[in-house]
């Protein structure tokens, strides 16, 4: 389990786009580099991210060594109705861990 | 004549201290709108961590820090004023050290290192209750006028004093990159070039190693001293703790 900062208003207005932000604790380590002993660091990133709103796929992601560690992601989303979105990632070693954040809709 | 004079001297002091910059106002515009946004700010994952300790019991005695403390946010204030002088110990603690203190003293747990992630998301969570407020350490003797010398003497084989840049060059370039005028009101920090965060100690050691002198060890007096030192000498400027900087 990483630690996961999610953050999307309170209330949103219906049919208006509105900010999804999400802060992952996440070494992304490359794969690039190599340790005091010049043995390379194996890759470890999360390389895929998924997003849907019950059910319904709002952002579907694959990602690359290019990115920083703790990688910070920011997103619009449009909706019509209340519901949960979903946060899906995967990293290298197959580990997927899901966060739920309700949207309500007002 | 004396009002004139004294007016003088109050601008003399407003100029002094509005010609201190934080390291924010020389960081890139994408580095302040990484620490304006709290969501986008990734030392607060820190923080969240900080958070989810602070309830925690740890240790032989079955305490958490709440079991004390109360809610954390009783203790705003309380970072504005470190590193303080223990009149106990005879010495300066820095607000991590105080924090270990804590937990050997009182808690009954093991310290943590001095670059241990849950400390620092202890005193991330600690100091960002002063965020806000201004610097106020106690300019304590003889840990100043100690911290006062060091700060200007020559160390390591590059033969460099920390005033040399931070004080003579700021403004200037190293490289790429501006040379800030070294004002430790943002600690701990999320660092770019770390990738993570850091503590005030970790920022003294990195420019230590950069000058290849031997740092100073973690609990040492001359750590403390130069920390106090730094601290006063950005006393009433703002803590943006948890600060971003590149």
């Amino acid at each position: 389990m990483v630690r996961v900062l999610i953050n999307v208003p309170k209330q949103v207005a219906a049919n208006k786009p509105f900010d999804v932000k999400v802060l992952i604790s996440h070494p992304m380590e490359s794969g690039q580099r190599r340790d005091q002993l010049g043995q390379a660091i194996p890759r470890d990133i999360i390389n895929h991210f998924i997003c849907t709103l019950d059910g319904e796929t709002v952002l579907d992601a694959d990602w690359f060594p290019a990115i920083a560690a703790n990688p910070f992601l920011s997103f619009s989303v449009v909706t019509d109705k209340s519901g949960t979105l979903a946060l899906t990632f995967t990293d290298d070693h197959g580990v997927t861990q899901t966060e739920l954040v309700a949207i309500m809709v007002t | 004549m004396i009002r004139l004079l004294a007016l003088t001297v109050t601008a003399l002091l407003l100029i002094g201290a509005g010609d201190r910059r934080s390291g924010y106002d020389d960081a890139s515009p994408d580095t302040r709108a990484m620490q304006d946004d709290d969501a986008a700010n990734p030392a607060f994952l820190w923080v969240q961590q900080g958070e989810s300790l602070w309830p925690e019991p740890t240790g032989s005695a079955g305490k958490s820090c709440a079991t004390c403390h109360g809610a954390v946010t009783t203790l705003r204030g309380a970072a504005a004023h470190y590193p303080a002088y223990d009149p106990k110990r005879g010495r300066l603690m820095t607000l991590e050290q105080r924090i270990n203190v804590c937990r050997s003293e009182h808690m009954g747990a093991p310290e943590f290192a001095w670059d241990d992630d849950k400390l620092l998301s202890l005193s991330a969570l600690v100091g960002l209750q002063s965020r806000g407020m201004t610097m106020a350490a106690e300019p304590r003797e003889p840990f100043l006028s100690e911290g006062a010398s060091l700060f200007r003497e020559r160390m390591g084989q590059l033969n460099l004093s920390c005033a040399q840049c931070h004080e003579d060059r700021a403004g200037q370039s190293l490289g790429g990159s501006v040379i800030p005028q070294g004002h430790p009101n943002g600690y701990p920090e999320y660092r770019l070039e770390w990738q993570g965060m850091g503590s005030l100690y970790r920022r003294l050691r990195n420019c230590m190693v950069g000058v290849r002198a031997e740092p100073f060890g973690p609990d040492s007096r001359e750590a403390a001293a130069l920390a106090l030192f730094l601290t006063v000498r950005a006393n009433g400027m703002w803590i943006e703790t948890p600060a971003v900087r590149p």
